[in-house]
């Protein structure tokens, strides 16, 4: 039973990612019809905004230590973070220690940003052009996003840790009546899946309870009538187009925690979130956070050993199995509605 | 009438025949004229570095390629010779190689066998490149270590760990300096039954690919006869990102020690996912739970930080070491590049030099000559003591190192710390080895 509970959290948790970067693409396929393969760089790029963050707070100088030698038996060089010496050692510190919960505000505008630069400098031209041009272009979008991070960050990947107070783990079980030591879990998984959960929240009311969401939801419906009606939805569709870089940038930032970022990382995850918004149903914003979750618990279950023992190789295909499945039950996916990529 | 001399069957030979002659690569006529493969004939001698410059081990690869162009600087006599200055056979006078300048070419593995592949091909085809070395995976070890012994030229390994590249798939021209997953094992396992007892209980998390089953299958048998028990074995894909599904298992099932059968990405996102789920914390059958990483490298202790404080696992050299062909080599690297050098760096380093000082030896660049001058050959001064390139598989016999995560490093670069230098007699296993069999050297291939 702890086992069981265990991987659904682990699968609640592969999901939130999952979820929160199928959701960006559902946003924008289903207001500006566009199938955006750099959208997985896009969460690559949140994550490295983290990175960044980290890396400005420990910009340091240099004093030499007479007393200590380097390696080549020269004297140290002792690095001083700038803002231990502005702030003092403890403050200081400590703005490290929490830069990638402070990275979520540097994120939010740079995204937005470079979701607008993207879809006004780029994605604009491809419209009105096939599916399978938009795929080329977005993708190649995709490398070139990839090459610049490496080329400044380098293909190691790159530590950046939680907050002192939110990293190891917590006895979960005896919280809610097991044994001791039965159901330890991550502090920031738990934190990472309560975020994306907040999100997702965010998005839904956004669109649900603001004007803007109502005229963005019609102009999904009918973007004809909405635009005779004299309402400039383009534009709108633009700043969801932005809105939805900043959500897979924010799930990006805080999933560098959970595991180092490298250049690669949105390439791991871009096929998958695919899959996840086949499988949700295309243009469906809850099929997509619903299917998120659901091949992400499945995925974690398919990795126990008595599932890869019982049949093997299940972990690396169970994802594919179930769309398989899903779309041959259900064509149009989980949510799928009428009438969407089936002109 | 009849047409006798035109039958369907006598077509489809002769078609058969055609097409396997066009299908010859012109790798193996290419050199007919000569007396081997690429036999240099001008002033200088062109060396070919195959290394993943792209992909998750460019920064290693990067690292391999700064080691050999110091190491083709001081063939040719420029900069501070590094270590010829202490290399036991005395053949290299800083020179070139037999008077003939050294250049060399890069290609790009991607870690990839078939990328590595060709570019090894256009090496040889292209850029004439007597000499292939470098690399980061096994797979890609194997794959351009059979292509040079096709090719007839000699294959000088860079960082491969895996058992088969000089065992099941060990070939005449190709030449490891590398330890292997065996070497690990047997290093490890005394310092492990020293610090952690004799009843540990084993949890394996393998890369499921060549080299994760053979370190595994090493590391097992060398814990398992100590006394270990070894709870499970489980192989997670190469591609996994995330291992908490893996992880989680591992928590209630009686094991003590976890050992990460993991490289590069792998893993730091396994070692990280580890410490998140608080393994190092837990005490599982009244001992203090333990990870085990029995392949380290420098590169990969920087992306996982913080946590491999207090992880044993082996190397097959560290810049901290205190021999003279070590210093040597540290103050050239690091007054070059301003960082002292990776093991794979100075595994490439030390093949470089010594595919030069065989070479000189032999008199000839001809790969028969070489591999006579290798084989057998005893040396010192290269950074890792006595060492043997022993002649029936090709491999380096050599003290391994066992090292641990730094509790308290001083700087970026001691983020290890040597715990012990297990000596070479140790380490070492007869030629014919379970582990190890199945494969023939077979004989030199020059390509003439």
């Amino acid at each position: 039973m702890d086992a069981i509970l265990l991987q659904i959290l682990n699968g609640l948790d592969k999901g939130s990612a999952y979820a929160l970067i199928a959701l960006g693409l559902t946003l924008i396929f289903g207001t500006l019809g566009v199938v955006n393969f750099a959208h997985g760089a896009l969460f690559m790029i949140g994550a490295f905004c983290a990175v960044t963050l980290q890396k400005l707070f420990s910009l340091s100088f240099q004093t030499i230590d007479e007393t200590q030698t380097d390696f080549l038996g020269n004297p140290l060089k002792v690095e001083t973070p700038y803002v231990e010496a502005w702030f003092g050692p403890e403050v200081g510190a400590s703005i490290i220690d929490w830069s990638v919960p402070l990275a979520i505000l540097f994120a939010i505008p740079i995204m937005l940003l470079v979701g607008y630069v993207m879809e006004r400098g780029l994605i604009k031209h491809f419209y009105k052009r096939p599916h399978a041009d938009q795929i080329l272009v977005t993708f190649g979008l995709a490398i070139v996003l990839q090459e610049v991070v490496k080329y400044f960050f380098g293909a190691n990947p790159i530590q950046t840790p939680p907050p002192e107070a939110l990293n190891g783990s917590i006895d979960l079980g005896t919280m809610i009546g097991f044994d001791p030591n039965a159901i330890i879990y991550p502090i920031w998984r738990l934190v990472y899946f309560g975020f994306a959960v907040a999100i997702i929240g965010a998005v839904f009311s956004f669109l649900q309870f603001t004007t803007f969401g109502m005229v963005v939801r019609a102009g999904m419906a009918d973007r004809e009538t909405v635009g005779l009606l004299g309402i400039n939805i383009d534009r709108r569709f633009t700043i969801m187009f932005g809105i939805a870089a900043a959500v897979a940038g924010l799930a990006g930032v805080m999933y560098g925690p959970l595991n180092p970022p490298n250049y690669h990382m949105g390439m791991d995850f871009l096929v998958l979130s695919f899959v996840v918004v086949v499988v949700g149903g295309m243009g469906s914003l809850p099929g997509a956070v619903l299917a998120g979750f659901l091949l992400g618990v499945l995925e974690s279950f398919a990795s126990t050993t008595w599932a890869t023992t019982t049949i093997p190789g299940i972990n690396q295909i169970i994802i594919y199995l179930v769309a398989i499945i899903v779309l041959l039950l259900r064509p149009r996916g989980l949510m799928g509605r009428k009438g969407v990529m089936e002109d | 009438m009849t047409n006798k001399s035109v039958t369907r069957r006598g077509v489809l030979k002769s078609g058969a025949v055609a097409g396997t002659g066009l299908a010859l690569p012109t790798i193996f006529t290419a050199s007919s004229a000569a007396a081997y493969t690429n036999e240099p004939t001008g002033s200088s001698v062109t060396l070919g570095f195959n290394v993943p410059q792209t992909g998750p081990y460019a920064e290693e690869g990067n690292d391999e390629l700064l080691a050999q162009q110091l190491a083709v600087e001081h063939l040719n006599g420029e900069g501070d010779g590094g270590c010829l200055n202490t290399f036991t056979s005395k053949a290299l006078k800083g020179n070139g190689i037999l008077g003939k300048k050294v250049e060399f070419v890069t290609g790009d593995t991607q870690t990839k066998s078939d990328a590595a592949r060709a570019s090894a091909k256009s090496m040889i085809e292209k850029d004439g490149a007597v000499m292939i070395n470098g690399g980061s995976s096994s797979g890609v070890a194997v794959a351009v270590q059979g292509l040079c012994q096709e090719a007839g030229v000699i294959f000088m390994a860079g960082l491969t760990h895996a058992n088969d590249t000089t065992g099941k798939d060990k070939k005449a021209n190709g030449f490891r300096h590398f330890f292997n997953a065996y070497m690990s094992g047997a290093a490890l396992a005394p310092v492990l039954a020293a610090e952690m007892g004799k009843e540990r209980r084993a949890y394996h998390l393998t890369a499921d690919y060549n080299w994760g089953w053979t370190q595994e299958e090493s590391i097992v048998a060398s814990t398992e006869a100590l006394g270990w028990e070894t709870v499970n074995t489980v192989k997670t894909p190469l591609a996994s990102t995330d291992f908490s599904s893996y992880i989680a298992p591992v928590l209630n099932s009686g094991a003590d020690v976890l050992v990460l059968n993991h490289y590069g990405g792998n893993m730091v996102n396994s070692l990280t996912n580890a410490i998140q789920f608080g393994l190092l914390d837990k005490v599982a059958n009244g001992k203090d739970f333990k990870i085990v990483v029995p392949l380290y490298s420098e590169l990969m202790a920087a992306g996982a930080g913080e946590n491999i404080k207090g992880v044993l696992g082996s190397m097959n050299w560290n810049w901290q070491l205190q021999d003279e062909g070590t210093k040597a080599f540290v103050k050239s690297f690091g007054e070059k590049y301003g960082k002292p050098p990776s093991n794979s760096a100075q595994t490439c380093y030390a093949q470089v030099l010594l595919y030069a000082d065989a070479v000189e030896r032999a008199g000839t660049f001809n790969p028969c000559g070489v591999v006579e001058a290798l084989e057998g050959f005893e040396f010192d001064g290269l950074g890792n003591g006595k060492t043997l390139y022993r002649a029936e598989d090709h491999q380096c016999f050599k003290d391994v190192l066992v090292v641990r995560g730094n509790e308290n490093p001083t700087n970026a670069y001691d983020t290890l710390e040597i715990v012990e230098v297990t000596p070479v007699e140790q380490v070492t296993y007869a030629p014919d080895h379970p582990m190890f069999a199945g494969g023939d050297l077979g004989s030199c291939n020059s390509g003439a």
